[in-house]
């Protein structure tokens, strides 16, 4: 059977901000562009980003991009590539003021300017007095940021594949990637999508934890086709656990509560983040209030029957600024837990996040891998950009207000590069048949018929493992116990079925096919994390509770074939200025 | 707890049906959509519904429950009457199940040309825009694409092509009340004539559903007297 064939010069895989972003710029540039999304692009999870993206445009306490990227360093614990990094600050404003243009509704001061609220982590003068670095649209940031994209890509005419899955990516024998294999949902045919460049924006995986603060769609698509098309994932050991999901059910309360003056109590009212961060307090970076608020629970510090979380309080902000600034998370407090913060202050413990690793890519948005003698060689015609891509400018710890900022930066950085390579590169090449029967194999698997487990059980299970060997506290035991039972779920998957084997808006099969992905990425995160013996940002081992520059300030890089890992050192050499060497990390 | 849920399925069923479902364990605080997927994971995988963020900010899981539309995610089980009757949004071609086709909503959105315009150069810095300004657009761009207004208004059901119905025309005065906007005539130019903006009765049921609490009527209200003033 002959498969429906389409050809654009660029294809844009994911609909969020990261994905959009770069669309605009190559539908501005008229070159044709196809963008693939599983759901109807404003779905994306880019609109549930609240609190705000960083730029220093000094617009309410003085600022400048060098001290956003001395912040940038220090929270990465210095993981992070300041190449990347010093890119990133500097392009920041003009980012910014692009999305203002563009129509982006961002909440005003009485100069008329741009409002910004303080965040975690950010300092005037490195490391001196608390900036004022984030610019808000209230508390619905994101939603603001992806409705505009949306909108300007209505305009500039992009062609979008709205709920298309993408199956696997193709390749020639050079190694070229050349488009993708796609599946309609709703008539459950298969789509070959040919083009010069393929981006990735697929977004991170914070389905991978139980309790998170993630849509349902996080399940790190992008990053599972990287992977099986031979490319590694970086850094994925570093995942970011928000000190503010709704205690036992997730739901995000934004780092802006903190940003407006809100603080976090104990069950003695004490507000203990002066313990642990005695400059910034609450908002030291989230790495480390995470781990304050699990220690308190742990010491018996908690609140609640039963003492496992701490309350977020937010009443003495007053009523008009909760209005004003922060009516969402209001919102959100009172559906899910019957609590208006106005008066009264919110459960919250730590929950899963944001996905620090990812595709390895450089900061022109060209994936990067270990192909032949370089350790980062760009594979040719493939970008990534977002939370599915490992710049990396998060390295072990992202700042709050970064990653709105990283999706808009780097997905412009990728279609402005894309736009260049389109100018050297006229033709498609030649697409090879066993490229699309591999996709097709993955396809044709969940056809067949019998008894089997089922996929949301594994589903469940592996949310439920990655929980307790891959949580924030980490020990070897753990994470080797950790290792063999994602393994165990990995071979139990292949004798996973679905019942329903109908064509026509196929969810379950949507569904086995996002736990294929996830359960890949799983053993990625543990088998990374379990070979990491140090302690540095967001991933905390008991058994090696410092940090260790020596041995370990580079970048883990994980393959499928053979669970295998190999490292690369980190860029620290900026653009243009010196280097931030690593310190000891105090807030 | 009894659920009763539109079945439809083009590769099999001849026609729709209401299927029952059982749900033996409601934990407290569970959601609407917690029990759609409590109801795919363990009784039936072919049920088909879209969501997503699960905290009514997406807008994938608008449904018709118990006769009125709503995101599931945000619909308290315990506020439902048994059996809950749950069917896709009234008025669009069913695709399958609980899974309708938007196509139409989304064209009418599309028609508004839901985007900031500007004509005169760019400034190198933002827009000035004062406080004030920015609050008429509050109330407006809150909006999530969900269609729970636009299926739960008569007139959209009677014309669809040509009515733009109240979540496009609350994205048009989103724009027409932004002070940076500089399309307002071309705006106001596109909405005239009977169908567009006109056929809106105030029968008011979008804003009776709206689960983000906005006021599309309100919206096409303010847009009906700048036509007027405009006109004068």
């Amino acid at each position: 059977m002959a498969i429906a064939k389409r050809k654009f010069d660029s294809l844009v895989i994911g609909a969020g901000g990261g994905g959009l972003r770069a669309a605009l710029q190559l539908s501005r540039a008229e070159a044709t562009v196809a963008v693939v999304s599983k759901v109807f692009p404003t779905r994306s999870h880019t609109v549930a980003a609240q609190g705000g993206m960083n730029a220093a445009l000094a617009n309410v306490l003085p600022d400048n991009w060098h001290w956003h990227m001395y912040d940038t360093v220090k929270g990465s614990d210095y993981l992070g590539d300041q190449d990347a990094i010093e890119y990133m600050c500097r392009a920041a404003s003009h980012c910014v003021i692009e999305l203002e243009h563009s129509g982006v509704p961002f909440s005003r001061l009485d100069n008329g300017k741009i409002y910004q609220r303080p965040f975690g982590g950010q300092s005037q003068n490195f490391g001196g007095d608390q900036a004022a670095r984030t610019c808000a649209a209230a508390d619905r940031t994101g939603h603001a940021i992806l409705h505009a994209l949306y909108q300007q890509n209505i305009r500039a005419k992009t062609h979008f594949f709205d709920e298309y899955f993408a199956v696997d990516l193709l390749k020639d024998d050079e190694g070229y990637v050349l488009g993708a294999l796609v599946l309609d949902i709703e008539t459950g045919e298969p789509l070959i999508i040919e083009a010069k460049t393929t981006l990735l924006a697929t977004g991170g995986v914070g389905q991978l934890f139980r309790t998170n603060t993630n849509a349902r769609i996080n399940t790190g698509d992008g990053m599972a086709m990287a992977l099986r098309a031979g490319i590694p994932v970086q850094d994925m050991e570093f995942f970011q656990f928000h000190p503010t999901g709704i205690a036992g059910k997730g739901m995000l309360i934004t780092e802006g509560v903190r940003g407006e003056g809100g603080y976090l109590i104990n069950k003695d009212g004490e507000r203990f983040m002066e313990r642990y961060a005695p400059h910034a307090r609450d908002l030291a970076s989230r790495d480390i209030v995470s781990r304050a608020i699990a220690i308190e629970v742990r010491e018996g510090r908690g609140c609640g029957p039963r003492g496992d979380h701490v309350l977020l309080k937010l009443d003495h902000l007053g009523a008009d600024v909760i209005h004003k600034r922060l009516p969402g998370i209001r919102e959100t407090a009172i559906t899910f837990v019957h609590v208006d913060p106005v008066d009264t202050p919110i459960p919250v413990f730590p929950t899963a996040h944001y996905t620090m690793g990812g595709i390895p890519t450089n900061r022109f948005g060209q994936v990067v891998a270990p192909l032949g003698q370089l350790v980062e060689e760009p594979v040719p015609g493939l970008y990534a950009a977002g939370e599915c891509a490992c710049v990396s400018v998060h390295g072990a710890n992202r700042l709050g207000g970064n990653s709105l900022l990283d999706i808009i930066v780097f997905g412009r950085a990728a279609g402005n590069h894309i736009i260049g390579y389109l100018q050297e590169n006229h033709y498609h090449r030649p697409l090879h048949a066993d490229s699309v029967d591999r996709g097709m194999q993955r396809l044709a698997r969940w056809d067949q018929q019998g008894d089997g487990e089922s996929v949301d059980n594994l589903r469940m299970e592996l949310q439920r493992e990655m929980e307790n060997h891959c949580g924030v506290f980490r020990t070897a035991e753990v994470l080797q116990d950790g290792v063999v039972k994602i393994k165990a779920i990995e071979q139990r998957l292949q004798h996973a079925r679905i019942k329903d084997h109908s064509k026509i808006f196929n969810t379950a099969r949507i569904e086995a096919m996002e736990l294929e992905n996830m359960v890949d990425l799983a053993l990625a995160t543990v088998i990374s994390a379990q070979a990491r013996q140090e302690s540095r940002g967001a991933h905390s081992r008991v058994d090696f509770p410092e940090r260790d520059d020596v041995h370990w300030m580079k970048h883990t890089l994980f393959f499928k074939e053979g669970y295998k890992l190999d490292y690369k050192p980190v860029r620290t050499k900026p653009l243009s200025v010196d280097s931030f060497p690593p310190q000891k990390r105090v807030y | 707890m009894q659920f009763l849920i539109y079945r439809y399925n083009p590769d099999t069923d001849s026609k729709p049906y209401m299927q029952q479902y059982t749900l033996p364990e409601i934990e407290p605080g569970m959601m609407l959509l917690d029990a759609l997927l409590k109801i795919k994971a363990s009784l039936d995988d072919s049920l088909s519904f879209r969501r997503s963020c699960g905290e009514g900010v997406c807008g994938s899981d608008a449904l018709n429950i118990n006769g009125r539309n709503g995101l599931a995610c945000i619909t308290p089980l315990k506020s439902l009457k048994e059996p809950v009757e749950i069917r896709p949004l009234p008025g669009l071609p069913v695709i399958r199940d609980l899974v309708v086709d938007m196509t139409q909503f989304y064209q009418q959105y599309r028609a508004v040309k839901p985007y900031l315009t500007v004509h005169d150069p760019e400034p190198e810095i933002e827009y000035e825009q004062t406080p004030e300004q920015r609050d008429r657009l509050d109330g407006l761009y809150e909006c999530i694409l969900c269609a729970c207004c636009s299926t739960a208004c008569p007139s959209f059901w009677w014309n669809p092509d040509k009515f733009r119905g109240p979540a496009a025309l609350l994205q048009a005065w989103r724009f027409l009340a932004d002070s940076r906007d500089q399309a307002t005539a071309e705006r106001l130019q596109d909405l005239t004539g009977a169908y567009s903006l006109f056929r809106c009765h105030t029968i008011m049921n979008c804003v009776d559903v709206c689960p983000k609490g906005l006021n599309p009527t309100k919206a096409i209200g303010n847009i009906r007297k700048l036509m007027l003033k405009t006109q004068l």
